[in-house]
């Protein structure tokens, strides 16, 4: 494990070397950045939408007593929306989709020699094919979260309109209601380490393939489950170190 | 010249390369042959950076290679073409942004320049108008010929090359022998080929070494290489009995 540990920082190290030339490196954080962040777009509007509006729905039967207003229920989704459903959910399911493409792409360049042509012509591997992946990933999953609130936050909204079990208004009150700004400071935080986590330990397993199609896949598939990992643990740190 | 001194290469318990030392020239193909496993693509990979010998030392012009760190090998790897076993074009490159993107990162060529030069080395490899394909679009001889386009468009003065005839048709073959040596001839680079090809020994082999079992068997030259009495040797090149009849009749 701590071999495991030592070979990820120093990788890391490399990759964050002073490039060869700044142009080629933007080029290929811009190329990451659409790959990453307009090829996600759909997927997480999707899940967000529906999300917030079960989350909702849920919160509103829990709830269903004379005694509690109404409000509540935007209130409660509110903040599990932001705290939780939109960092993590969606940093589970861009583990899957942006991971397993980062841990392939980099495991198929390694088996077969791309990584090697690389070196001979004496770029920086770690550098060229990692730095661009993480910066992309630091700015587009935190992006990508700001919709996922948004759109999970609209899927309440939505819910409240076709069930009926929650006025509207009163969702919109709850959801104006008691706001602390620190859970925004928690969501910040947590899609950007989300973002380093994927993309990071992605492009590890990627980066030390060996063989070929059969180990290219089994990469892809340790990526996404050592990322998935790392980000529930991160999520345990984040949400108990600053709430 | 390039020169390994006394290289060793183990994996493991695994010795792979004992004793190497040899000197590859320039304006000359140097061949290294040997039956599969003998230490082939180690000794090139030895000798080009990509494996540490466990022992020895690699000399590019009288400089130390193994002793140097990253940053000092850049200014000798950007003197260095390659072409892989399986060409190691990038997937999401077309032809011509294959050959540019060493100019991107170490010239400061304008585009039109990069161009110019992707185009001259292109049509040195005869596969001009080619620039817009990708790699999964052409066939495995053309494949070969874009990495060799890639490999001298930084005009290297040494190239390297593993095994250029793996997978292709006797024609095409030749046609791959015939460009590296017209390359090695007109830059007068130092070129060595890994190759198990006994069409490339005969026709391009200046200079042959002969690897077995990890260790340098037999050194000359391709005219040499037919009247050897090296047993090991002459199994490996008259394995065929079309190999075999043919030399009863030299």
């Amino acid at each position: 494990m701590f071999h495991v540990l030592g070979r990820y920082l120093l990788l890391m190290r490399l990759s964050f070397r002073k490039p060869e030339k700044f142009s080629v490196y933007w080029a290929e954080v811009m190329r990451e950045m659409v790959s990453q962040g307009v090829g996600s777009l759909g997927i997480i509007a999707i899940i967000s939408v529906f999300i917030g509006a079960v989350a909702t729905v849920q919160v509103a039967f829990q709830l269903s007593s004379p005694l509690v207003p109404q409000s509540i229920a935007g209130s409660i989704s509110r903040d599990s929306t932001i705290l939780e459903f939109s960092p993590t959910i969606s940093a589970l399911v861009l583990a899957g989709r942006i991971g397993s493409s980062i841990a392939s792409q980099i495991g198929t360049m390694r088996v077969t020699e791309q990584i090697d042509a690389l070196e001979i012509m004496g770029v920086n591997t770690p550098g060229y094919l990692i730095s661009p992946k993480i910066l992309s990933g630091i700015s587009m999953i935190p992006l990508l979260t700001i919709i996922s609130v948004v759109l999970g936050l609209g899927g309440g909204y939505l819910a409240c309109v076709l069930s009926r079990d929650i006025a509207p208004s009163d969702y919109i009150v709850g959801l104006r209601d008691s706001f602390k700004p620190v859970i925004v400071t928690v969501c910040a935080v947590k899609s950007l380490a989300f973002g380093f986590i994927i993309t990071s330990v992605c492009s590890y397993f990627g980066f030390y393939t060996k063989g070929g199609a059969l180990e290219v896949g089994q990469s892809a598939t340790k990526g996404v489950v050592f990322s998935c990992i790392w980000i529930l643990f991160a999520d345990l740190i984040i949400t108990s170190t600053i709430l | 010249m390039i020169e390994t001194q006394n290289v060793y290469k183990s994996f493991g318990e695994n010795e792979v390369l004992k004793d190497i030392t040899a000197q590859f020239k320039p304006g000359k193909n140097n061949l290294i042959i040997g039956t599969s496993g003998s230490g082939k693509t180690t000794l090139l990979k030895c000798i080009v950076g990509l494996h540490e010998p466990t022992k020895g030392d690699v000399l590019y012009d009288g400089q130390n290679f193994t002793d140097m760190h990253f940053k000092e090998r850049v200014h000798i790897r950007k003197e260095i073409g390659m072409l892989f076993q399986n060409s190691a074009l990038f997937d999401s490159m077309n032809v011509e942004q294959n050959i540019m993107f060493p100019l991107n990162l170490f010239t400061d060529m304008s585009h039109s320049e990069k161009l110019d030069r992707a185009n001259f080395c292109l049509e040195k490899v005869n596969l001009a108008g080619k620039n817009k394909l990708f790699p999964s679009e052409l066939s495995g001889g053309m494949k070969k010929r874009v990495g060799i386009a890639r490999a001298i468009s930084m005009q290297p003065k040494y190239l390297f090359v593993d095994e250029p005839n793996s997978g292709l048709d006797p024609v095409t073959s030749i046609l791959i022998d015939h460009l590296i040596a017209d390359i090695t001839q007109e830059y007068n680079t130092t070129t060595v080929v890994v190759t198990h090809d006994m069409n490339s020994v005969m026709g391009i082999g200046d200079h042959i070494i002969f690897l077995y079992n990890g260790q340098k068997w037999w050194e000359g030259t391709n005219k040499q290489i037919a009247h050897t009495d090296n047993k090991e040797l002459n199994d490996f090149v008259f394995a065929s009995s079309f190999m075999k009849a043919a030399r009863e009749k030299l």
